[in-house]
């Protein structure tokens, strides 16, 4: 139909139909937005909006800009050769001495990341500074510490003068500003972090290998018998994905402590000694053993669906023609059950990388991931920046594993049960 | 399932063989979950099998423990710990059922949209609404814990039911798609042209067709709410207890078999949940003429 016609066709209204077409098209699709938009909104606010918004700390620096602001003034005039000037020296003074304790005290958390030794400088001047009245301050300042001589501490204010910084990404992969404001790498015993990165990666790999050793036999016995054992068989599989993780992660601890039920099974029937138990809780063996128990249906259940779907008479065929069935299954069943397995390793690899619970209880030292540095900063230490920067590392890696498995498998065929 | 019987005797072997395989792997499936069944009836304070236990001798079985989770404690102090899983237990139901309210709705009218044909950017918005279900929580919980604060819903109620249906509603959205494919268009239609509203096709055509879909989307956002201990702990105040929140604190600081009782409680909560949604499955699967599997 071309344009003149379907221009010439009118509808009862007298309207072109092609108009009218259009118009009902255009009311549908605002009505399908329409559906979408409340929950599209609350998504926003409650869910995406608060992550941006953390994920903005990860390069944060403006806070220490508005305790010193003048003080920062006077030190982009600093030429960076030799001492301040007294006038550095005198805006210095008094903002420390007319600062509130709290914020300098906030501030000085962040300048000891830059250079360690501030904190308890600035403790000391505030402290000091109250007796002094009257310049010149430079000499004062000296004599309370010899620190404000050292040129070093000057140097690594200047990390610190941009509202923005790097800073926090550097240290999420050991490495680090100096003075000058050069990328070095961390002090050996301070870098713990792509250690960490390596071993979230290896922990996150081997649970998916192990998830799907153990998921790919199951799923193809379960696709293969009748109906009435499936289904009951299915049950097993489903159970543990309803169970509370914390309740799962508890009965784990049950088995697989000193004094577990693992341990004294094999005790009691004399496979090993009494004294020497192994040490099954609270390292990384854990921390696989467990993840994978957790995670292996979301390994079994995309395997499951693509094995319905493959015919058992290929297999037939195959065997009828000569394989023998190892080859049969290689060549023939195999491939066809792909898109299963990268579906469920997909899931299985973005669902690990994320852990923080199980290896907080289960994993003890050597078991932890990225998720739980994440915490320890958030919690402990009280480093955003550093746990933001860490996030939001850990955010673009599964960002990108997202729209993969997006592109492959499609969101809408995630599998539940 | 019986064998052919022209299989080889290698052919056997290597079949039992993948049986035996197959049974361990649902046996380390679900053998955790049944061990703290009978551990919970233990008097041993530590999470071991006696050997008095294990014979059966009747002072090493109590109920003790279940006792003082309801908070029937006859020893001094333990009533304050006791209180505090019947407050978990409070807390849980009323953050769980309304935040599987809100996610249920939410998630419902969502998947209405999403499922007709004239939907744009279809693939983003699936995969943003999904998203709070990939995220890991601990980065949720941060982003959460710094956003709430500045807003003040921290430390309330509102706040923790508003992340909780964030978390639930991908649940609600991919059960209700699922059970809107397939789904007849004309039935709208039909139901139109016969002169009702839409409100009337909503509750009188579509709704009994996909309420299966919503129920188990609305169980298992319940379930994501009712399991979820990280969002709490950053933006729940000390003393907004949650059952997995009570059981996090046990198991870093007093291990007392209590966390067993409410574990086995758990459990028996998530088999109820389960069989009611393998139920609806069939049963929608049988409205919209779909074979059940094989």
């Amino acid at each position: 139909m071309n344009e003149k016609t379907a221009g010439s066709i009118l509808t009862t209204e007298g309207i072109p139909l092609k108009v009218s077409l259009q118009k009902a098209e255009r009311r549908n699709k605002i009505r399908a937005i329409l559906l979408v938009a409340p929950l599209l909104l609350f998504i926003l606010f409650t869910f995406l909006i608060p992550i941006g918004d953390m994920l903005l700390r990860s390069v944060d620096d403006s806070y220490i800009n508005t305790v010193f602001p003048k003080t920062f003034k006077e030190y982009k005039k600093w030429d960076r050769q030799g001492l301040p000037s007294e006038e550095l020296y005198k805006t210095m003074f008094f903002e420390v001495k007319e600062g509130s304790g709290r914020s300098i005290g906030k501030a000085t958390t962040r300048m000891n990341y830059a250079k360690s030794g501030w904190k308890s400088l600035l403790k000391k001047s505030k402290r000091k500074f109250k007796k002094i009245e009257e310049g010149p301050y430079k000499e004062q300042m000296i004599a309370i510490d010899k620190r404000w001589a050292d040129i070093e501490y000057w140097k690594a204010l200047g990390v610190m003068v941009d509202p923005t910084t790097a800073g926090y990404y550097l240290n999420a992969v050991d490495l680090k500003y100096n003075v000058d404001k050069e990328v070095v790498r961390q002090k050996e015993n301070r870098r713990i972090y792509n250690h960490t990165w390596v071993k979230t990666f290896k922990v996150s790999i081997l649970v998916m290998i192990f998830c799907l050793m153990l998921g790919y036999p199951i799923s193809y016995l379960l696709s293969t018998l009748p109906l009435k054992y499936s289904n009951l068989l299915m049950i097993c599989v489903l159970l543990p994905f309803w169970t509370s993780l914390l309740v799962r992660t508890v009965a784990w601890m049950v088995m697989l402590q000193q004094k577990g039920v693992f341990n004294n099974l094999l005790v009691m029937s004399n496979i090993i000694a009494d004294e020497n138990r192994f040490k099954l809780m609270y390292n990384e063996t854990a921390t696989i053993i467990v993840m994978t128990q957790i995670l292996l249906p979301f390994m079994v259940l995309p395997l499951y669906s693509v094995m319905k779907t493959i015919s058992p008479n290929y297999m037939r065929a195959a065997l009828n023609l000569g394989a023998s069935p190892l080859h049969a299954f290689w060549k023939i069943y195999m491939p066809n059950s792909v898109p299963g397995i990268s579906a469920g390793c997909m899931l299985v690899f973005i669902l690990a990388i994320g852990y923080y619970i199980t290896p907080e209880l289960v994993g003890g030292k050597d078991g932890q991931m990225i998720g739980n540095w994440i915490a320890y900063h958030l919690k402990t230490t009280l480093n955003w920046g550093l746990s933001a920067a860490l996030g939001a590392i850990l955010l673009g890696v599964l960002t990108v594993l997202y729209w993969v498995y997006n592109k492959l498998v499609g969101i809408e065929n995630i599998k539940l049960g | 399932m019986a064998l052919p019987s022209y299989t080889t005797t290698g052919q056997r072997v290597g079949w039992y063989a993948f049986l035996t395989y197959c049974g361990l792997v649902f046996f380390f499936l679900i053998a955790p979950i049944f061990v703290i069944l009978p551990l919970s009836f233990s008097s041993s304070p530590f999470f071991e099998f006696t050997r008095e236990f294990m014979n059966f001798e009747p002072e090493a079985w109590t109920l003790r423990w279940y006792r003082q989770m309801v908070g029937i404690a006859s020893v001094g102090d333990t009533t304050v710990v006791s209180n505090k899983w019947m407050l978990g237990t409070r807390n849980s139901f009323i953050i769980g059922i309304s935040a599987t309210f809100l996610a249920t709705a939410l998630g419902t009218v969502a998947a209405l949209g999403l499922s007709r044909r004239n939907m744009p950017f279809k693939g983003t918005i699936m995969a943003i609404l999904i998203s709070p279900m990939i995220v890991p929580l601990i980065i949720t919980s941060a982003g959460m814990f710094f956003f709430y604060s500045k807003i003040g819903l921290t430390h309330t109620y509102l706040g923790l039911i508003l992340a909780h249906t964030a978390l639930g509603t991908p649940f609600v959205v991919i059960t209700v798609t699922a059970t809107l494919t397939g789904f007849d268009t004309n039935l709208i239609r039909a139901s139109q042209s016969l002169g009702a509203d839409t409100m009337r096709t909503f509750f009188k055509v579509i709704m009994p067709l996909i309420l299966p879909g919503v129920i188990s989307g609305a169980l298992f956002a319940f379930i994501t709410s009712f399991d979820e201990v990280v969002v709490v702990m950053f933006v729940g105040s000390v003393e907004q207890i949650t059952i997995p929140k009570q059981m996090w604190a046990g198991l870093r600081q007093e291990i007392s078999p209590v966390i067993l009782c409410m574990a086995t409680c758990l459990v028996a909560l998530s088999i109820a949940l389960l069989t009611t949604v393998e139920l609806l499955r069939r049963r929608s699967e049988r409205l919209r003429g779909i074979k059940l599997r094989n």
